[in-house]
């Protein structure tokens, strides 16, 4: 086998071999269905039947959009500049704990106190990413590293917070803070789960951070850094202080996901693993599917919303761990990345 | 004095899942390839010996079936990896990374029917320090003093010079990555086999990642990885010990192996250790771009 | 019987026939001279020679029998050795482990294959340390090793690639000794070179390729400069020093005992003094690594101070390299592809890449993508860039025309100083040529020029002066009409310090 390189990839290359590895995934993990015990269309029935034909499954897919929708935009971005931020699920907890803060201690009047949530809880997620960014900045210290272990500091964290300072005085047995007011939760769609503000503020953001990379001077810079560091160097583009703007942005994003989901659905801060359901690294298959354009998000991040709806489906009505979402997670971004190369190159057979 | 020998024999128990797996990781990243599946692929491992050892009866010969069974499945698992970033040059970083969400989902989804289930006789564990420890120094003798190790550190640190002079590269990184994936999935039996001998999902509790981060913590030497060990398990040791004796909530020694993680590669990084690493590490080789 | 055969060699890429029907013999014994521009399918052939390529057609025969040579493996069984243009070691391991990668014993391989080492470089003249790391040797050491490799590996043909072009004048003439050596021993040698004296001083038989096929063929007694170099252009060219009369005027550029370290935290610059005047040429000689990278790094702002001063125009440098360009100091860098370019953008936006923050580029920090477009057109047009649209990445243009993108886009100000660094490394004649018109024409206009050049050939028909990196140490400047080759190549190698 050997691979030739396509001196000018046809348009829709990209789209064919996309699409291409997502079938490509979708029959791997059906064989690891079949290794479960479970009849792998049997399954994907299920997961579709459950989710785009039902009502209340689309209200599914699309509450769990949201906080992919946020999170891949930022993401998007941060691939784009190889910033590989693995931490979204740790920054989405500190924005949820800073915007808890807020909300339990901090007396304000009733109509600055959502807004105040949501500033926090942006800016509890940014700085949790910056340490990252710093330590990458000033000491070299590869970012995927910390990023990740991170999320297991930031889940320890909430769980002393809501276990010890911040226990709530009904929670008893149960580790949870207190309930928010009436005035500090979202608004949500009659009758739904889907805080509509949050919907609307991760639509918007994923619009202007497209402007941003292709109509401004920062997206400029992002994209030299990205694309050749060593121009970046010779340009005077410092990669530090684009790595610092990174890092606001995205950790910033992820720490809106945070409020949204406490603030919309919760509305209290509960336990990491009710509390996230693993959007941080479902994210990452949606800023890697979007291929660096942040716009493309609105497609991927519901995609990826209904593979989450559809894991959570199999696990209520066919008793099967939520575990399967990380091996859809794994084996989608596995085959995406390893596709990658046939959009610039072909395969040959033979010599 | 009893005390001491007593946390050091504890440092060396938790410490040996840690050197079997950083010593992969390091065989793989001298071959100039970064594995970030370590996680899943101990996880991987942790449940086929486990299942092997359950199936067939627990007795002492089935026991090396099952380390074997751990071996063969995360060589299994890092020839996954190996496929796609070798042969397909794919971002090494993020193909780990995947690996561990693939392992660790596979693991917890397969293994559940294993949950809470007895094995009944622990095997005895310092024939598996002791081994990891020979193996540390047979790895260090391989590397600086044979033909084998010459070809492997070439490879990763100069692959387009190993090319001329006719040595497959290719073939000598995917041996890297696999014989590195079977040292993982070593670590994971131990866990799931030896020490602990039950499955749980998610037993392995980071202790995949520290490994990664403790390769770059011992500037990628197999000797000194022996010593990088045995901190962390005494790390570990003290953990337990003082848990339930002080008033530090347990959620702090449980982010501690994490933070340790942070402050590991914050030292190496001032102290520039980075600088030790193999040059080609990472890059994907592809003929002709030199 | 001649040892290698080429019959008919024929190598295409898309667009580009690289090799037509080439046919070549060597005979034991000889060196054969193999000459051609850059593009001509030198490299090709040496690639196909060495197994990198498989030609589409043709054969290749040893001592009379087709073989085939799929892998540099193959070659090496053969009897082929390639000493590489670019030395392909291993940087951080020793003499003995580069040279027992492959062939060592399995146990302790590099311990045991020193003795042989030291036989085989005695015998033809070569001086190694087995134990020395390869990253503390020179070009020309690095050189010798790739030699000794070939040898120990019982190369019978030898393929040399450029090997000069790294080299003085004293250690090429070393190499021939060598080269010599190793004729008298029945070795076959293919010496690939552009330099025709060298050519004529060391080869039995000159091949000449232009555009992939074989376009002469001399034996030594018929083989003139002149010949070879109409061959090898299609036209006659003169020798000429390019260099008009020059209008020097003030002071601009004053660097004063300045010392700075390498990446590898060693001092790379040692007290180096030296001034500047607009509209003067100072070209910077010297082997690789003696200081040349770190004063270009140092002179655009990337690289720090450690002691001394740097003065343009009067006042201090600043240590920022969009700063030092905002002051007019345009840096054509070494390296077109990592630095200099990012070769996934556009012609347009490799353009803009300098002024993209400023009117009319930009407006507060929002682009004007139609300034960047109006501005790449006429910038394409003035410096004659070969590319199908403004929109094309980079990667996908010639060396040359990327080379005229940088141009454009570094001289575009109306530069004071231009940090000029190895201009036209890799360049064909007519893209060399545009090169040094554009730089003499910027003095012309009152710019200072920094040449850092290996080409002696370049520095001698440019400048107006030249100084000597040796060691992190500046020598001169000299004026040209004081320096010559021969002297150039003493002071690059410390032999007259």
């Amino acid at each position: 086998m050997r691979l030739e390189p396509l001196v000018n990839p046809p348009r829709f290359r990209v789209l064919w071999v996309t699409l291409g590895a997502l079938g490509v995934a979708f029959v791997l993990v059906g064989g690891l269905f079949a290794a479960y015990g479970l009849n792998p269309l049997e399954a994907y029935r299920a997961m579709l039947q459950g989710t785009l034909l039902d009502a209340k499954g689309w209200q599914e897919v699309l509450r769990r959009s949201i906080p992919l929708l946020l999170i891949g935009a930022g993401l998007t971005l941060a691939f784009r500049t190889q910033f590989f931020n693995i931490g979204a699920e740790g920054q989405l907890l500190l924005g949820a704990v800073w915007a808890a803060g807020v909300a339990l201690f901090l007396p304000l009047p009733p109509a600055l106190s959502l807004p105040a949530m949501l500033l926090a809880g942006a800016l509890g997620g940014a700085l949790w990413c910056l340490v990252a960014a710093w330590l990458r900045g000033r000491l070299n210290v590869n970012e995927i590293l910390t990023t990740l272990m991170l999320n297991y500091v930031a889940q320890s964290l909430v769980i002393f917070l809501i276990n010890g300072p911040w226990k709530g005085r009904d929670a008893r047995g149960y580790i949870y803070s207190d309930r928010f007011a009436e005035y500090q939760q979202l608004a949500v769609l009659p009758g739904t789960n889907v805080h509509w503000p949050t919907l609307l503020l991760g639509v918007l953001l994923a619009l202007v951070l497209q402007w941003v990379l292709s109509r401004t001077t920062l997206g400029f810079r992002m994209r030299v850094v990205g694309e050749n560091p060593g121009a970046a160097r010779y340009l005077g583009i410092s990669g530090v202080r684009v790595g610092f703007w990174i890092a606001l942005i995205t950790g910033g994003l992820a720490g809106l996901a945070g409020v949204g989901e406490i603030a919309g659905i919760h509305h209290r801060l509960i336990e990491p693993g009710q509390l996230s359901s693993g959007y941080g690294f479902t994210a990452i298959i949606v800023a890697w599917l979007a291929r660096g354009h942040p716009a493309l998000v609105l497609l991927t991040a519901p995609l990826m919303g209904l593979i989450l709806a559809g894991g959570d489906l199999l696990k209520v009505s066919l008793n099967m761990p939520f575990r399967i979402v990380d091996v859809f997670s794994g084996v989608m971004l596995l085959c995406l990345i390893g596709s990658e190369i046939l959009v610039q190159n072909r395969i040959r057979w033979g010599r | 004095m009893e005390e001491v020998l007593n946390a050091l024999a504890r440092a060396l128990s938790f410490g040996t899942p840690l050197l079997m797996a950083c010593l992969g990781a390091l065989l793989n990243e001298r071959a100039g390839v970064v594995n970030l599946g370590v996680e899943g692929m101990m996880a991987l491992g942790a449940l086929a010996g486990f299942a092997v050892a359950f199936g067939s009866g627990v007795g002492d010969g089935s026991l090396w079936l099952a380390v074997l069974a751990a071996m063969l499945v995360g060589a299994l698992a890092a020839l996954v990896h190996a496929f796609v970033t070798i042969t397909l040059q794919a971002n090494q970083f993020v193909a780990g990374l995947s690996l561990t969400m693939l392992g660790l989902g596979a693991a917890g989804l397969l293994g559940k029917r294993f949950e809470g289930q007895p094995l009944f006789n622990q095997p005895p564990e310092w024939p598996f320090t002791l081994g990891a420890i020979a193996l540390a120094l047979l790895l260090g003798f391989i590397l600086y003093g044979t033909r084998l190790g010459l070809t492997l550190r070439s490879v990763g640190e100069n692959p387009a010079a190993a090319d001329l002079l006719g040595l497959d590269v290719v073939g000598v990184r995917y041996a890297a990555v696999a014989a590195g994936g079977a040292l993982a999935g070593l670590a994971g039996a131990y866990l799931s086999l030896v020490y602990r001998p039950s499955w749980t999902d998610g037993m392995t509790a980071g202790l995949g990642w520290i490994a990664v981060a403790l390769v770059i913590f011992v500037g990628w030497s197999p000797l000194r990885a022996i010593f990088g060990a045995v901190f962390f398990g005494l790390l570990y040791y003290l953990q337990f010990r003082l848990q339930g004796q002080s008033a530090i909530p347990s959620e702090v020694f449980a982010s501690l192996p994490y933070l340790l993680v942070i402050l590991v590669l914050a030292l190496s990084g001032l102290r520039g250790q980075q600088g030790n690493a193999p040059e080609a590490l990472g890059k994907p080789y592809r003929r002709g771009e030199r | 019987m001649p040892l290698l055969q080429l019959k008919h060699i024929t190598k295409r890429f898309p667009g580009v026939l690289a090799n037509d029907r080439v046919s070549l013999e060597v005979f034991p014994g000889e060196v054969l001279a193999l000459l051609g521009e850059n593009g001509a399918g030198k490299s090709t052939l040496v690639s196909i020679l060495y197994g990198l390529y498989r030609p589409d057609e043709g054969e290749i025969l040893l001592e009379g029998q087709p073989v085939r040579i799929a892998s540099p493996g193959d070659a090496l069984k053969a009897g082929i050795g390639l000493v590489p243009q670019h030395p392909t070691l291993v940087s951080r391991h020793t003499v003995a482990e580069n040279l027992a990668l492959g062939i060592g014993t399995p146990l302790l391989p590099a311990q045991r294959i020193a003795p042989l080492i030291e036989r085989v470089a005695q015998g033809f003249g070569l001086q190694i340390d087995p134990k020395a790391p390869v990253y503390t040797l020179s070009p020309g050491e690095k050189q010798r090793v790739e030699i000794v490799r070939a040898l120990l590996r019982g190369a019978r043909v030898l393929i040399l690639d450029e090997p000069t072009s790294v080299l003085t004048p004293q250690e090429a003439e070393a190499l021939f000794r060598v080269m010599r050596e190793l004729r008298a021993a029945g070795k076959s040698l293919i010496f690939i070179s552009h330099k025709l004296e060298e050519v004529l001083a060391i080869a039995d038989r000159c091949v000449v390729l232009r555009r992939g096929q074989v376009v002469g063929h001399l034996p030594r007694a018929e083989a003139s400069q002149a010949r070879l170099a109409e061959l090898m252009v299609g036209r006659s060219v003169s020798f000429a020093r390019k260099r008009g009369a020059p209008r020097i005027g003030e002071v601009l550029l004053q660097v004063r005992d300045l010392s700075a370290r390498s990446s590898r935290d060693l001092l790379a610059l040692k007290g180096v003094s030296f001034e500047l005047r607009s509209g003067e040429v100072l070209g910077i000689a010297g082997v690789a690594g003696n200081g040349q990278s770190e004063l270009v790094e140092v002179l655009s702002g990337l690289r720090t101070i450690e002691q001394g001063t740097v003065q343009l125009a009067g006042a201090p440098l600043p240590s920022d390299p969009a700063r030092v360009f905002a002051r007019g100091v345009a840096h054509i860098p070494e390296d077109r592809i990592r630095m200099g370019t990012v070769p996934s953008m556009s012609v347009a936006e490799n353009l803009a890449l300098r002024s993209f923050d400023r009117p009319p580029l930009s407006r507060g920090f929002v682009l004007r993508p139609a300034a960047w477009l109006a501005q790449a057109q006429a910038q394409v047009q003035a410096y004659a860039v070969a590319t199908p649209s403004l929109h094309t990445p980079t990667r996908l243009l010639s060396g040359g025309n990327i080379q005229k993108v940088i141009l454009a886009r570094e001289l575009a100000g109306r530069p004071r100083l231009i940090l000029a660094v190895h201009p036209t490394y890799g360049l064909d004649i007519g893209a060399t040529e545009q090169v040094h018109r554009v730089l003499l024409e910027k003095t012309d206009q009152g710019a200072a020029v920094l040449l850092v050049s290996e080409d002696l050939e370049e520095l001698l028909s440019l400048s107006d002066r030249i100084g000597v990196l040796y060691q992190g140490r500046l020598l001169g400047p000299y004026p040209v009409e004081a320096v010559s080759r021969e002297r150039l190549g003493l002071l690059m190698t410390g032999g007259l310090a």
